[in-house]
């Protein structure tokens, strides 16, 4: 029944298509008369194009035209992708042309598009157009990008650095100058490219009776995708309608808007011609956003008993050659570091890079897994340095329960000082320890010892701002035939929105969430929207839902009193019946009360209300809310091979109030193999003239089930007070500590080697190249 | 001028009569020409799986074949695996009751790879089911609620064939 549907494992409703293959994504839409198009990229990092030869291309069999930047409507040659993410510290906000004609900056910028009646066509075409390159010094080591002369990433700029800041609370110089012990590490951490199994995909229909166009994507941000397209073109915002059909994963490079979001309704509109464009995997390495590289420098300060007194460094992040989405990710990296634990003092100078690559934006943790790798390897370092358990020094940290809400004078990315609203680290953490049975450990340590196997276990805690602004709404409609639809902005790629937001409807309204239709991803659907991105949805468009279909009932109550004669207070719901309580005889249905509310000609609608049995709310939470956990990974190392194998994964993960823990659990088990991707495996490599050299499934290599353990989960439920739901994110937590947390497994497991990890990802090479130096050390 | 052939493909039950170019995949073939849309192309380099189809009862990848190579074979691709409109196949059921598809993009290929799998190896253990989808990438579900699909499935699958 409805009344229980918040917190029920309710089955997933959208699986039904998925599982049958009826469910339509981008590629699946076949127009007639539809023409295809394929991109001629720039093969080199950094280049002068000195003339482009289409004309060969151009008259090939099936092509329709060949658009170059000088094709483009002149106000449209030089436009630049609008600045989605202004931030004072940016210096040199350098964005992407529609096609670029004088200066390529990564390998993969689009400098042309072919048209044709097929996409074998497109193609063909596509290799026969000749670009006369003059190639330029280029930026690809971030670090090195920062060096006196540097190549530079743009020519003509003054140097690489586009953005620095500095981030902090308290004495730091004064906590070091005085402190009993000071540990320091120097940390690469990597992350990859997101890597949704659907690569991008737009399909544009024009219509030129209505002057209008629809545009189709594989994106989690419709919203997005439709105001940047509209200021990009300077169209009338009602001339496009965005809608983000299926989508097959996001994972964050999807939120962000591409160019060919904007090229390919711009020539449906010119050329009047339905449009297709699939991007193929090659492209999705190279044109499509990554996360990659930031080095950090760390130290951190403590008294004798382990207690933190300070953490201070520097961390230069590479940015690739331009910034839609501006210092996102490493601003929040820096505010990531003091996580769940009382830091009296912080400072962080962060630099980040040009470099001559494709551009870096938010990849499922955005920012965050690369802090936790730094706060949680210092805390490691002072552990082993001052003999004290890896557990314990935690437990001598954390922030205590019953100092919520807790500020420590950061200022997240939301502009808002960083207050954690509600959580219990130290039970999150004992949570995780008892589920991986820690106690347990040091026993099956002695059994693998006698064995000659090497078994090691890694802790990581975290704390992650979730629910971010501004806001997202949600309509709640009762039909006149007594169907209810919810309308919301945001798309799905997978979070299952379909059966958590019915679910949020179905409560007040007294009816069962499979009652229920959910609509996401169309903006002409509903008039205001953002987007799937920042494990947002929960707390957005979920509290929208609730305070929507909350002010239904309230409506049709009010109706149903006028109906039935009824005072308000003597009504319930159920099962889509409005009745007397006690007299269920005396009723109504929501399908009646909706038909009232449609009014009749000459007469005036019940009760006063306005018409239609619907309401539209906007929830705007007041500030991030903050989810927490902890990952406990047990691991086996092949000191040889430098094979890591994960003999255990716990993870204990507090995401506030749980609408749904089927689903919050197969978001959590994804996260976490996300994490585990990212640590083992997963490395975007460029060579030193910035060639990218890992841009297929061979050479970049994504985890696969045999590699990815059975995740244990637990969930710790601390509702945050700053929505009516009490919900937090929950899409990106286990992917924070994961990199962590297995580092830490492997260091561990390594100890009788003295090998000591400070990079991320360790790849079974380089693990086994370490190993076999620290053995030849040691004689 | 492109090469082009006639070619005959039946797939899930009807017969398909195209006339091809010799170059076209045969994932195109079974999305593009057919619009049996079900099947999904991840990499068309043969390593995510997202485009397997049973040719013949054997799993095959479409990326890797031609269209003209299946000219007079037999397919079944995920909208064949129901029994019928309303109706789930076990496998599929399993899928749901475990939560084994976020976004759905790997489905059809760990659909029809578990079919075969699961007609030749009708109780497996996690580890051999692990093994059997190891050539399918999923980067939602971190495998888990799959792989006890599967294990689910082959429960429902030996119970209906003892039945
Ligand atoms: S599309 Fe065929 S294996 Fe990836
Ligand atoms: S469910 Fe999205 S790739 Fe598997």
């Amino acid at each position: 029944m409805g009344a229980k549907a918040m917190g029920a494992r309710v089955r997933r409703m959208e699986d039904p298509e998925l599982l049958t293959g009826r469910a339509t994504f981008t590629d699946d839409i076949h127009l007639p008369g539809m023409l295809e198009a394929a991109f001629v990229r720039s093969t080199e990092a950094h280049a002068r194009i000195r003339g482009i030869d289409k004309a060969a291309a151009e008259s090939m069999p099936g092509v329709f035209t060949v658009v170059t930047a000088a094709d483009l409507p002149p106000g449209l040659r030089t436009v630049r992708v609008p600045f989605q993410v202004p931030n004072p510290a940016i210096t040199q906000p350098f964005q992407q042309r529609l096609l670029e004609d004088e200066e390529v900056c990564f390998v993969g910028e689009a400098i042309a598009m072919v048209l044709a009646e097929t996409r074998y066509q497109a193609e063909d075409a596509a290799a026969a157009v000749e670009i006369d390159y003059e190639i330029l010094p280029t930026a690809s080591d971030c670090r090195d990008a920062l060096a006196e002369g540097a190549g530079l990433c743009h020519a003509g700029s003054e140097n690489n650095l586009c953005a620095e800041f500095k981030l902090g609370y308290g004495d730091a110089a004064g906590a070091f100058a005085n402190a009993e012990h000071v540990f320091e590490a120097a940390l690469w951490s990597h992350r990859g490219a997101g890597l949704a199994v659907e690569n991008r995909a737009v399909v544009a229909e024009p219509d030129s009776l209505r002057d209008v166009v629809t545009l189709w994507s594989a994106t989690q941000s419709p919203f997005l995708v439709k105001q940047n397209v509209v200021d990009m073109l300077d169209w009338p915002s009602d001339r496009l309608r965005v809608i983000a059909p299926e989508v097959g994963g996001g994972f964050g490079p999807k939120t962000v808007y591409y160019v060919e979001e904007a090229l390919i309704p711009l020539c449906a509109m010119t050329f009047d011609r339905p449009i297709k464009w699939i991007e193929d995997r090659r492209e999705n390495f190279v044109a499509t956003n990554q996360e990659r590289d930031q080095y950090w420098d760390m130290a951190l300060a403590c008294d004798g008993e382990g207690k933190i007194l300070a953490v201070r460094g520097a961390m230069i992040h590479d940015t690739g050659a331009y910034m839609p989405w501006g210092i996102i990710s490493p601003y929040i990296s820096a505010t990531t570091v003091p996580g769940p634990y009382v830091v009296p003092a912080y400072e962080l100078t962060t630099r980040v890079a040009l470099t001559n690559k494709v551009a870096v934006t938010p990849v499922r943790g955005a920012g965050r897994p690369q802090a936790v790798f730094a706060m949680e390897r210092l805390l490691d370092r002072a552990a082993d340095g001052l003999g004290i358990d890896r557990a314990e020094i935690r437990r001598r940290n954390f922030i205590p329960a019953d100092a919520m809400p807790y500020s420590f004078g950061l200022i997240f990315r939301d502009g808002k000082p960083m207050t954690y609203d509600s959580g219990d680290y130290p039970r999150c953490q004992a949570e995780a320890l008892a589920l991986a049975d820690y106690d347990g450990f040091a026993d099956r340590r002695k059994t693998a010892e006698a064995a000659g196997r090497h078994v090691g276990i890694g802790i990581a805690n975290f704390v992650e701002g979730t629910g971010l602004g501004p806001f997202e709404g949600a309509t709640v409609r009762v039909h006149a035939n007594g169907r209810i639809t919810v309308y919301t902005g945001g798309g799905d790629s997978g979070q299952g929105h379909w059966t958590t937001l019915a679910q949020l409807c179905a409560e007040p309204l007294g009816v069962d969430p499979s009652d229920i239709a959910v609509e996401v991803g169309d903006t002409g659907k509903i008039a205001n929207g953002i987007g799937t991105f920042a494990s947002r949805i929960a707390v957005n468009a979920g509290n929208s839902v609730h305070l929507a279909a909350t002010s239904v009932r309230e409506k049709a109550i009010k109706v149903a009193s006028h109906l039935l004669e009824a005072a308000e207070e003597d009504l319930d719901i159920e099962d889509g019946r409005i009745f007397v309580k006690g007299v269920p005889e005396v009723s109504t249905t929501l399908r009646d009360v909706a038909r009232a509310v449609r009014g009749m000609p000459g007469f005036s609608l019940p009760g006063g209300v306005e018409p239609g049995l619907e309401s539209t709310e906007y929830f705007s939470p007041p500030q991030a809310a903050y989810c927490n956990g902890t990952a406990v990974v047990e691991v086996e190392v092949d000191p040889d091979t430098g094979h890591v194998e994960i003999l255990n994964y716990a993870m204990a993960h507090d995401s506030g109030n749980l609408i749904n823990p089927f689903i919050v659990d197969g978001q959590v088990h994804g996260a976490c193999a996300h994490g585990i991707g990212n640590t083992l495996l997963e490395w975007m490599g460029y060579d030193d003239d910035a060639q990218p050299v890992t841009t297929n499934f061979a050479d970049y290599v994504l985890p696969s089930a045999p590699g990815v353990p059975r995740i244990d989960v637990v969930h710790v439920e601390s509702p945050t007070p700053n929505n009516p739901l009490g919900v937090k994110g929950a899409g990106e937590g286990g992917t924070i500590p994961a990199l962590a947390a297995i580092v830490a497994a492997v260091e561990d497991a390594l100890s009788p080697f003295g090998v000591a990890l400070d990079d991320v990802p360790i790849l079974p090479g380089r693990l086994a190249a370490l190993v076999a130096d620290a053995r030849a050390r040691a004689g | 001028m492109a090469d082009r052939r006639r070619i005959s493909v039946t797939i899930n039950g009807d017969t398909y009569e195209r006339e091809v170019e010799t170059r076209l995949l045969l994932s195109d073939f079974i999305r593009h020409e057919c619009e049996l849309t079900g099947t999904h192309v991840g990499c068309e380099h043969g390593v995510c799986g997202a485009c397997t189809i049973l040719l013949d009862g054997i799993t095959a990848r479409s990326c890797l074949m031609l269209a003209v190579q299946a000219d007079g074979h037999e397919l079944l691709t995920i909208e064949g695996i129901a029994p019928n409109e309303d109706e789930l196949h076990p496998l599929q059921q399993a899928f749901m009751d475990n939560h084994g598809l976020q976004c759905g993009y790997c489905t059809p290929g760990m659909l029809t790879t578990l079919l075969e799998f699961l007609r030749d190896n009708p109780d497996p253990t996690e580890q051999e089911v692990r093994i059997a989808i190891s050539g399918n990438l999923c980067r939602c579900t971190g495998y888990q609620g799959i792989v006890d699909a599967a294990l689910d499935a082959a429960g429902r699958l030996r119970a209906e064939a003892g039945a």
